[in-house]
């Protein structure tokens, strides 16, 4: 008999697990919480698509037992946006990294938010490149360390929530592993949402962003996010003081807007019905 | 009664997926887990109120709470 809890019997290919993952990475966190948010929406498992890029966080797809498409470093959402055009009806969910959504494939991200197409996009951010060995991306917040940053970054790094709601994205929201049902919670939203959905996710890379940073090991960097994740609604009616070092979760934005796919078919329908009626 | 039927729950661990990163050991509200051997371990099963805090956050998928399919 296959191991594991009745989640995983369900939604992981069991044979592969345990999972390649270092000991205390809080990929496997947020990876189960994609995959608790599609069983609370009881979705119908043939009609999901997990979509990924390259990096630690993309190995998530060769564990969910779903369509799965794990594609090359960047392009998650380019490969994304075809699935989802040629199948408008699949539920797409792309499972990137920090580097693989905002370095590589940042023209990509940029753009599938602008369109506004109907993809639930899950940013895992370990501020780091995990899986070549721990160099600074643009997650990597200022001054702090990487295998090629040793004395520190001077790169600024972007917020990525609010570079998603600049781009056009309609569902925004952040959390971290260590609050996981918050966390499953916006991924639900996510996938609620017809149009581009982003939750950044702030993951754990003890092996590298904790060790490098000494910010210590996989306990110490959930304590870490426990401590400082900040409510938006509670960091509003904070002096400026009380928020020093801290940094914000919540959702960040939610709107009603065309969403591409639709518009697309709307397009193609308007086109089809002037040629008949020109014949 | 909510209660009663949570302890009809059983809390389970997979020693073959635990990496003993400590996540559950720490967070634990009851603190019943303890690593011994770089492995999750249960002290006590009856205090434990199976609250699924531990399987919410273990990375490995390594910790959880099933029915009792016995009873
Ligand atoms: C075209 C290309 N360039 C570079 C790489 C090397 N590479 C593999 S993963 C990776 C970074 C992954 O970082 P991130 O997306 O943050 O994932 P993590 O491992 O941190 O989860 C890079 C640069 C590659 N595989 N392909
Ligand atoms: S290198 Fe970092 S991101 Fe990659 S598996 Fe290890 S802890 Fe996770
Ligand atoms: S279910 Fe709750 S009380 Fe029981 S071991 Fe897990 S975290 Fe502790
Ligand atoms: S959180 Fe999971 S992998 Fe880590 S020590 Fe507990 S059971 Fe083991
Ligand atoms: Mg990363």
């Amino acid at each position: 008999m296959s191991l594991g809890s009745p989640i995983v019997k369900e939604y992981f290919r069991s044979d592969r697990l345990p999972h390649i993952w270092c000991p205390g990475c809080g990929h496997g966190v947020i990876m189960r919480g994609v995959v608790m948010a599609i069983d609370n929406l009881k979705l119908d498992k043939k009609k999901v698509c997990v979509v990924s890029g390259i990096g630690c966080s993309s190995r998530a797809s060769g564990y969910m037992d779903f369509n799965t498409l794990h594609t090359t470093h960047g392009r998650a959402l380019a490969f994304a946006t075809g699935v989802k055009l040629a199948n408008p009806e699949l539920e797409v969910i792309v499972v990137t990294g920090d580097g693989d959504c905002t370095a590589i494939g940042g023209n990509h991200f940029i753009h599938a938010a602008r369109r506004n197409i109907d993809i639930t996009t899950i940013i895992f951010n370990n501020k780091i490149y995990g899986m070549t060995g721990g160099q600074y991306s643009p997650a990597t917040p200022l001054h702090e360390v990487g295998t090629t940053a040793p004395y520190g970054t001077v790169d600024p790094d972007f917020d990525i929530c609010k570079l998603a709601v600049g781009a056009g994205s309609s569902y925004v929201a952040r959390s971290t592993a260590y609050h996981a049902n918050q966390l499953i919670k916006y991924i639900q939203k996510g996938i609620e949402n017809k149009g581009f959905s982003v939750i950044e996710a702030i993951s754990g890379c003890p092996t590298y962003y904790g060790r490098k940073n000494k910010k210590g090991d996989a306990v110490d960097l959930m304590n870490y996010y426990k401590d400082n994740a900040l409510d938006i609604k509670a960091a509003e009616k904070l002096p400026e003081d009380k928020k020093v070092g801290k940094f914000l979760t919540g959702e960040f934005h939610h709107e009603a807007k065309p969403e591409y796919v639709s518009e697309y078919m709307k397009i193609v329908e308007k086109v089809q019905k002037e040629r008949s009626e020109n014949e | 009664m909510e209660q009663e039927q949570k302890k009809k729950k059983n809390l389970k661990t997979i020693r073959e997926w635990c990496k003993g990163c400590g996540i559950c050991v720490a967070f634990c509200p009851v603190k019943v887990l303890e690593l011994e051997n770089e492995k999750v371990k249960v002290l006590d099963y009856d205090k434990c109120t199976r609250c699924g805090l531990c399987e919410l956050r273990c990375p490995d998928l390594a910790i959880y709470l099933e029915e009792d399919q016995n009873e």
